[in-house]
């Protein structure tokens, strides 16, 4: 027997905010109350700021994590994606710089190509395992990030490649636009076009229909299998740009970029509202869920909390917000 | 019969916030007897038996157990007085052997260890004086549905068993399967247990019961004598409505032939060749595993095709991908609305709209969806469909069945089909919605359009269709049409094991 119960009371609004977008006003409302109290430069303009240009790396990740979580998968492999972009686009650089010093530009784009083709591949492997031989996405991108970590270290040797265009840096790392960051410009585009894919185009709507349910995706004319792929591959590809931009910023090309991005762009999915059983999630959550964490992260820096103890926080944060995640999926089930 | 119940109810009435689900529901059962709840889906069964079983607290009104007034705390304190109730969803553990579902909780114990062996003996022997054939170390996931719906009922048999409840245990069995059922229940019925009967197949009331209970919206509408009522005017207690007013009269067309199968075969299917036809309802009936739904999924590309052809307006399509053979003009509906049809967590908007975006209907073939006329046009099939305005922003899993199934048919609206299959498109419905959704399937062939109607449920197939295809074992068994379309004809090519063609 079902009931259709009407439930009121001073905890409805609440609950129904919680319904619609998740636990991420509540934990955005708790820190800014806490590090408010613990530090007064917290709440400064300039920090805030600072927060959202230093945020930019994991918003660009975390748009192609929830891609893939909204397919019904997800993508463990997106710091090896970062790493093998960063090693492999420095050493395509300074080859092709070594070669005709004087063609730069060409030197970086020739770079960033490799960095690109070596991250869609991570992909392609990714979305063949999950879509075609049925792999779980866990075991799957668990092994792919092995993998991918191996090699770039093996093809560096576990030395950071330096040597790198100034121009490179320069641009993508340091490089101001009109006065705004040209990583503020990249990742500001990105999230327009991820926007544009996921709720005006029919690609967009295939991977919310995948992720709801993929048999009966299946059976509503959708080619499943090609929807988690191109899933895959447009996580590990916009990895890849983060992992340029990194690149840019630290000026060498190293192995060991973005080991905890994993963790911490699933967190700011799943804190943005994004199930982990596939088909929600919302863009512009994601981009305030990112924004928390790392806002997060900065408070604790300024409260001067380790940061061993910072770790310990945030996998308690992933936690706690797959568990108001499982509550939240079965009060949209139930209707309570 | 004695002269006290065994058990009964006074006034029972269940209130939810804002639904009364049981309604004042006097209910009395005698020991050895059969009682039949009937009624519609959300008419008050559920409720009355989940708290004769202990799942749920009256608001008002007692249960009697044996002239004293009883209370449940638990499932597990019901059981121990003696009610058991097999519900609808198994609970058993896929994983486990037989003998350990049926002793899960109730374990023998060697000292601080479970005593396997005597385990197994014991439930060899329960199940032996069952009569059932099953071995006690098999596991559990590769039993049939019936066989594991034996060991469900043999769990119930640990304690002092005085009252049964049977909630739609031949829904999923086959006729064998429920002669063998009726047995056994005439045996219980012989040893002085009471048994409380649901079932929407009234076929089957007469041969084990001996009272049938009808709920309507909560309220009881009345008990009677299986001696004195037949099969239309409990139908008419149950719906309010007479029967002939639940099967539409559908006009045939007289079309061209849409889709020809030619010695289709795979496994489980040998040699099928048929057509479909444009304004025409073809029934496919047989019973469970007798591969009429799997004709069709293998029509779909659901499942490999092995041998044969399937043309559909001439052109190949034997072996095009699910998503290719949609686009062609075919639309299947799943028999499961939950685990293939539907995404339970959208509200019915969004399940009509992935049809909407991946069809030809609305917004041309570009990449950009035109969420205005997607909206639009799902707002026009959920008019369409009957379902009402306030259950449209709600997640679908919050919807009855029969209002589930009518967001399940608005999916077929949502392209440009010429051929619709309906795998057991009333499966869990009630009878009202049911008219509903029978007055869609006639719209849809007096259009123009050709159907296709796979159903277990017999009624069902013989009064939509024109023309019938009855499987057995995997072979077309009959062609039927016409005076031909007779229940006996039909029951007798259902067990029809040469496979005789047409």
């Amino acid at each position: 027997m079902t009931t259709e119960a009407t439930k009121t009371g001073a905890f409805d609004p609440i609950r129904k905010i919680f319904i619609k977008v998740g636990v991420l006003p509540f934990f955005l409302v708790g820190a800014l109350i806490i590090f408010t109290a613990l530090s007064d430069k917290f709440l400064s303009l300039q920090n805030l700021v600072n927060v959202a240009r230093q945020s930019v790396y994991l918003v660009l990740v975390s748009m192609g994590q929830m891609l893939v979580l909204i397919s019904g998968g997800f993508d463990l492999s997106v710091g090896t994606s970062i790493a093998l972009t960063s090693v492999v686009s420095a050493l395509g650089m300074v080859w092709f710089a070594g070669i005709f010093p004087d063609a730069i530009w060409l030197a970086i784009a020739f770079g960033a190509c490799m960095g690109f083709a070596a991250a869609i591949s991570v992909g392609l492997i990714n979305g063949v395992g999950v879509a075609y031989f049925e792999v779980s996405p866990f075991i799957m991108t668990l092994g792919v990030s092995s993998v991918g970590a191996g090699l770039a270290l093996f093809l560096t040797g576990g030395v950071p490649v330096s040597g790198l265009p100034f121009a490179f840096g320069d641009t993508f790392g340091f490089g101001r636009l009109f006065g705004i960051p040209i990583p503020v410009i990249i990742a500001a585009i990105c999230i327009i076009f991820m926007w544009l894919f996921m709720s005006r185009t029919r690609l967009g709507t295939q991977v919310y229909a995948v992720g709801g349910n993929i048999k009966a995706a299946h059976l509503s004319a959708i080619n499943t299998k090609r929807t988690l792929m191109m899933a895959y591959v447009i996580c590990a590809l916009i990895a890849s740009l983060t992992g340029l931009l990194l690149t840019a910023r630290v000026e060498s090309g190293e192995a060991n970029l973005g080991s905890t991005i994993a963790l911490e762009s699933i967190a700011a999915c799943v804190i943005a509202g994004v199930s982990l059983r596939g088909g929600i999630g919302r863009v512009e959550n994601v981009v305030l869920g990112a924004f928390f964490i790392v806002l997060v992260q900065n408070g604790m820096n300024l409260a001067q909390v380790s940061s061993y103890m910072q770790m310990v926080l945030l996998g308690a944060l992933l936690i706690l917000a797959v568990i108001f995640d499982q509550m939240r999926y079965r009060m949209i089930l139930s209707g309570n | 019969m004695s002269a006290q119940p065994l058990i009964e109810t006074k006034a029972l009435t269940k209130q939810y916030p804002g639904v009364l689900a049981l309604n004042a529901v006097d209910f009395d059962l005698h020991s050895g007897e059969v009682h039949v709840l009937f009624g519609e889906n959300g008419a008050g069964k559920s409720t009355l038996i989940s708290m004769l079983a202990g799942a749920n607290t009256p608001s008002q009104g007692s249960v009697v157990l044996d002239g004293q007034k009883a209370k449940f705390d638990s499932v597990a304190d019901a059981q121990k007085k003696g009610i058991y109730t097999v519900f609808q969803e198994f609970s058993l553990i896929p994983t486990l052997t037989v003998a350990q579902n049926i002793f899960l909780g109730w374990e023998p114990m060697k000292g601080p260890f479970i005593d396997h062996r005597t385990m197994r003996k014991r439930a060899y022997e329960m199940l032996l004086e069952l009569g059932f054939d099953i071995d006690p170390n098999a596991v559990t996931s590769h039993l049939s549905r019936a066989q594991q719906q034996m060991v469900e009922i043999t769990k119930a048999f640990h304690g002092d068993l005085k009252v049964l409840i049977l909630d739609e245990p031949t829904a999923s069995l086959t006729d064998k399967e429920v002669d063998h059922l009726f047995e056994f229940v005439n045996e219980l019925k012989a040893k002085g247990v009471g048994i409380i009967y649901i079932s929407h197949r009234i076929q089957e009331f007469s041969r084990i019961a001996s009272r049938v209970t009808v709920l309507r919206d909560g309220a009881k509408i009345g008990t009677v004598n299986i001696a004195e009522t037949n099969e239309d005017a409990l139908v008419e207690m149950m719906t309010g409505r007479a029967i002939d007013e639940i099967y539409p009269k559908i006009e045939q067309g007289t079309g061209e032939i849409l889709l020809t199968v030619e010695g289709l075969r795979t496994a489980g299917i040998h040699d099928a060749f048929f057509e479909v036809r444009a304004g025409e309802i073809l029934g496919v009936a047989g019973l469970v595993g007798s591969g009429k739904s799997r004709l069709f999924r293998t029509v779909m590309g659901l499942t490999t095709l092995v041998h044969g052809t399937v043309k559909m307006r001439g052109k190949d399509i034997s072996h095009a991908p699910t998503r290719d053979i949609i686009k062609e003009g075919i639309y299947y509906l799943s028999p499961d609305r939950k685990a293939e049809g539907l995404d339970l967590a959208k509200p019915s908007k969004d399940n009509l709209a992935i049809n909407l975006v991946m069809g030809d209907k609305v917004g041309g073939n570009g990449q950009l969806v035109k969420w205005s006329e997607v909206n639009a046009e799902a707002a026009t099939i959920s008019d369409y469909v009957e379902l009402h305005e306030g259950y449209r922003n709600k997640p679908v899993s919050q919807l009855s069945g029969g209002n589930q199934q009518k967001v399940l048919f608005g999916k077929c609206f949502g392209q440009n089909a010429d051929i619709i299959i309906f795998d057991e498109p009333t499966v869990g419905v009630d009878m009202g919605t049911r008219a509903a959704l029978y007055l869609l399937i006639k719209e849809l062939a007096e259009s123009g359009k050709a159907v296709v109607v796979i159903s277990s449920d017999l009624p069902e197939v013989m009064n939509l269709s024109h023309r019938m295809l009855v499987l057995a074992h995997g072979h077309i068994s009959a062609e039927l049409s016409g005076d031909d379309m007779t229940e006996e004809q039909v029951l007798k090519f259902f067990f029809d094991e040469t496979g005789a063609k047409l």
